[in-house]
């Protein structure tokens, strides 16, 4: 339906149903951040991240947005910010792309290894060299080991949703989150959107357990010998495998507050009940290969998009694998020498007796249009 | 007046950690601690200090402690700093502490990041002239001609470049950055410091403090353990390691019983290589950084 109605009439039916307005992604992003309250805000700019961040200086101009907003000198010392903020006792958020990603990766395995929920929104793009600035998912592939949550979002609505969900998650389980959303073809786009008014009874101030607080004196990052820096690391591990249950559940609670769910919170299936072959994917092209598989009828394809890629839910995805014969896996990032990292870990996955097909698409930022997707179903 | 007493017996840098004998960078941290007492929180760069004082499951701080990387304590600092901000909790000392590795190489960007942000931060650059932790390689605050194993002495003698000028550097990022050197040869001299750059990270409109001691290393200066505190008031004495104040851009040189530079270098394995002329050009080299100094008082 559209918004805009021929006469007025039309337009006040409308506006009493409360359609969802059209927004942009990065706006519905920093409003999203700015429902969950972070304290401390720090950024350092870089395509295609820049409009949230923005979006966030707006609002803290206007003292719309109360937090300590911070122009780092780099994408090292944002991350770092936030983490002695965490570590103080304050929610933080940043935000990045690419090559700040990649500036970022010392810092992402201290952020997790210190069990820091931060929240990050990673505006997914090549990585240099030749430098390029469009989507792809090398950067957020490169860091899927550093022990953050990483969700990848398919539309506006998903990536308002998922930064409010991924506090809660990450609040509950002690590690940080990453909101992939796909460069320009995601962050750059203007979709209707419900934005979310209060988070009453479902995000609750942050109140973590231990922090950097002179009255109950801790050390924190300590140097750990071999006899205890294996536990460390074995309690991150433990932390992952929890959090599974956990985004299921916070999915479940998010869908009885807000009314929208995605999929299980880890995995969401389409057009999968007769299909004997099915295309599993990451991200915004999901809805293009929905909307091919809608165009053909009595199609033998279905979808599987992973939502959430680390932790890795191989459970579900074999459970959702049960009648299929045949996966193709749509990978947007090259793990030189070995594939690429979808396909890998889907393969590792799957019983043997799905033929599992890698297809790399939309590296460097080749559209990924219905076309392609065609050619791939035929 | 109780309560005085009880600040003074305060030890932020408990005793037991692993330290070297006669380590100049452990009293420095004791002193410190003393002065800034327990409502204090410390983020620490990877170098000599942490490792010696945060083995798990041990740890020397008896106040707040962090550590999280390298080149990143300012950083890590400011966003304590916010996050205290916003807590309404402005009164607690937050101090950032890095060798010279971590404060004139590799955390010079993040340094330069919060000074120009001018976070209320004390930051204290432990100078003990080398990369002492991963087994003495030269950084940019070795001085020239000193030898270290990635400067060593053969055809070329030791480090051929001059140590690089932190404070200047820091001092040139604005008036409202309170900037000193120390050293653990002039204690008091030192803690008077602390304390005045406490005030100033506190008082209204306040802004960086930046304080830089020297604190030899018995090993990467090959001396003997019982001469740390001798060898760093030499320092300052031969004006090796001049000690002044910047406080709303001017700079103030202050002045020692002077000593030759041949008794300081004479007693350090360091530099006990270098030829006549080696020593003169190190002279050189001092006399002209230390006019340098007194060309700054002037204006």
């Amino acid at each position: 339906m559209s918004t805009n109605g021929s006469n007025n009439g039309e337009r006040r039916e409308i506006k009493m149903k409360k359609i969802p307005r059209a927004i942009s992604c990065s706006k519905a992003i920093a409003e999203a951040v700015r429902l969950c309250k972070p304290a401390v805000v720090a950024a350092y700019p870089i395509t295609p991240q820049t409009l949230i961040v923005e979006e966030l200086a707006k609002m803290h101009a206007e003292r719309i947005l109360d937090c300590e907003f911070v122009n780092a000198e780099s994408e090292h010392s944002a991350l770092s910010i936030c983490i002695g903020a965490q570590a103080t006792g304050s929610r933080t958020f940043t935000a990045t792309s690419s090559q700040g990603l990649a500036l970022m990766h010392e810092m992402l395995f201290i952020a997790s290894g210190l069990r820091l929920p931060i929240v990050m929104v990673v505006a997914n793009r090549a990585l240099s060299a030749p430098i390029n600035i469009w989507c792809d998912h090398s950067d957020t592939m490169a860091s899927r080991d550093s022990g953050w949550l990483q969700f990848y979002c398919e539309s506006v609505q998903e990536a308002h949703d998922t930064v409010i969900q991924a506090y809660k998650i990450a609040e509950s389980v002690l590690l940080p989150a990453m909101v992939c959303i796909d460069g320009f073809t995601l962050s750059h786009v203007t979709e209707n959107a419900e934005l979310i008014k209060n988070l009453k009874n479902f995000l609750p101030p942050y109140k973590p357990c231990c922090k950097l607080d002179p009255s109950r004196p801790i050390t924190i990052g300590a140097i750990v010998p071999p006899e205890f820096y294996f536990e460390f690391k074995m309690q991150q591990q433990k932390a992952m495998l929890l959090a599974q249950k956990t985004i299921k559940k916070i999915n479940l609670e998010f869908k009885k507050r807000f009314y929208r769910s995605y999929g299980d919170g880890l995995i969401e299936t389409f057009n999968l009940e007769k299909a004997k072959k099915a295309i599993i994917a990451l991200g915004s092209q999901c809805s293009t290969i929905k909307y091919v598989i809608n165009l053909k009828k009595n199609t033998e394809f279905g979808l599987i998009r992973l939502k959430c890629f680390r932790p890795f839910p191989g459970k579900e995805l074999v459970a959702a694998c049960e009648n299929i014969e045949e996966v193709y896996v749509i990978d947007r990032a090259i793990s030189f020498g070995n594939g690429a990292p979808l396909y890998t870990e889907v393969k590792a996955t799957l019983p043997e007796k799905i033929k599992v097909k890698s297809y790399l698409i939309g590296i460097g930022g080749q559209d990924v249009s219905p076309e392609i997707i065609k050619k791939l179903i035929k | 007046m109780k309560k005085k007493n009880k600040n003074q017996d305060f030890e932020g840098f408990a005793k037991g950690h692993n330290a070297c004998a006669g380590c100049g960078a452990a009293i420095a941290m004791r002193h410190l601690m003393k002065i800034a007492g327990a409502n204090t929180i410390v983020a620490i760069a990877t170098g000599c200090m942490e490792v010696v004082s945060t083995v798990y499951p041990l740890s020397s701080w008896e106040v707040p402690c962090i550590h999280s990387a390298f080149e990143n304590v300012a950083a890590t600092a400011s966003g304590i700093e916010l996050a205290l901000k916003k807590q309404g909790k402005r009164k607690i000392n937050v101090i950032a502490i890095a060798g010279d590795g971590g404060t004139f190489d590799i955390g010079l960007q993040a340094l330069s990041g919060m000074l120009e942000r001018g976070h209320r931060i004390l930051y204290v650059c432990y100078d003990n002239e080398a990369y002492m932790n991963t087994g003495i390689q030269r950084s940019s605050a070795t001085p020239l001609h000193a030898e270290t194993t990635t400067s060593p002495y053969g055809k070329i003698h030791g480090k051929i470049e001059p140590k690089k000028n932190m404070p200047l550097i820091v001092a040139s990022h604005g008036k409202n950055i309170y900037v000193a050197t120390a050293s653990v040869g002039y204690l008091e001299d030192f803690k008077r410091k602390v304390k005045k750059a406490l005030r100033h990270i506190h008082k209204k409109n306040g802004g960086p403090a930046y304080l830089q001691v020297l604190c030899p290393c018995v090993l990467g200066w090959k001396i003997p353990t019982n001469i740390t505190i001798q060898i760093a008031r030499k320092a300052v004495n031969c004006r090796a390691y001049p000690l002044f104040e910047i406080e709303n851009g001017k700079l103030t040189l202050q002045e020692f019983p002077e000593e030759k530079i041949e008794d300081y270098l004479k007693l350090q394995g360091r530099f006990s290589n270098l030829a006549k002329k080696e020593i003169i050009k190190l002279k050189k080299f001092f006399e002209s950084e230390y006019s340098k100094l007194r060309n700054f008082t002037n204006r």
